[in-house]
């Protein structure tokens, strides 16, 4: 026996298992290219092989971010805000932090990946040689991630709280 | 090897720094739509998703000229960047207080 998805369902599958997940599980790779792209541990070669892998990673999670945070607010929240019994003292909690904290700080994520992105572009294989940048880099990519997670950790107690169908 | 151009550190200052702007103007923003009810109801750019649309969309705008200002200014010039780092992180601080929701419903309904 199947049972369907709704379209609602899917949408929020491809919010926050598809495009919000893609952003933390990335988040990993990047941070470990980051970090490792200095020229005492890599060769020439690689650091040309990194340049060009960092510079698609990172613009991949920023566009990624974009995608989540449009499709959560403008596609998902209005179905949320809609629904949510503002009597309901038990869903409070979830109100506040599930979906108050969540839909406001997720958006720190995308600016900061762009960021981290754009950085990354436009120096390339000099990054490599600009540590007090990269460094900077590292924090604002992990302050993304951070962004990010508490957004996704919310976002999927939310749905089990208040499944939207 | 190829020869790379050396690079002034101004335009990664000039993304790193507006991004920050682009947070504390969103927690502004959030804060102020509590705090005021013309504020909120100004901020309703798509009923659907109510002030959020607004906080968003200002907050992006404002990312974005923020970040091509900074950037026309420090296009190729050599700045204080761990300063501006610093400044940066108090910003994204700042824009985290005002996203948080114990702190901005203290201002209003």
């Amino acid at each position: 026996m199947t049972v369907p998805l709704t379209d609602k369902e899917v949408w929020l599958v491809i919010h926050g298992m598809g495009l919000g997940a893609t952003f933390l599980l990335a988040y990993a790779g990047g941070l470990a290219g980051l970090w490792s792209f200095r020229p005492e541990w890599v060769t020439v070669a690689g650091i040309q092989e990194r340049t060009r892998r960092l510079s698609a990673g990172t613009w991949v999670m920023a566009i990624v971010a974009w995608l989540t945070v449009i499709s959560g607010t403008y596609i998902v929240y209005p179905w949320f805000r809609a629904w949510y019994p503002i009597e309901n003292v038990q869903l409070s909690f979830w109100h506040t932090f599930g979906m108050e904290w969540k839909r406001h700080v997720a958006w720190f994520a995308p600016m900061l990946a762009t960021a981290v992105a754009y950085v990354v572009v436009r120096y390339g294989s000099s990054l490599a040689h600009e540590d007090k940048i990269r460094r900077a880099l590292i924090v604002l990519f992990t302050l993304a991630f951070g962004a990010a997670g508490v957004a996704g950790i919310f976002g999927a107690f939310l749905t089990k709280v208040a499944p939207i169908r | 090897m190829e020869q790379q151009k050396p690079l002034t550190n101004g335009p990664a200052a000039a993304a790193i720094l507006a991004s920050g702007i682009g947070c504390l103007t969103l927690g502004l923003l959030t804060t102020l739509a509590q705090a005021l009810a013309p504020a909120r109801e100004a901020l309703n750019f798509y009923s659907p998703t109510g002030p959020m649309s607004g906080k968003t969309i200002l907050a992006t705008a404002v990312w974005l000229v923020a970040w091509a200002m900074l950037h026309s200014l420090w296009r190729s010039e050599q700045v204080n960047f761990g300063k501006i780092f610093i400044v940066t992180l108090v910003l994204i601080a700042l824009g985290f207080l005002g996203t948080f929701p114990l702190f901005f419903r203290s201002f209003g309904v």
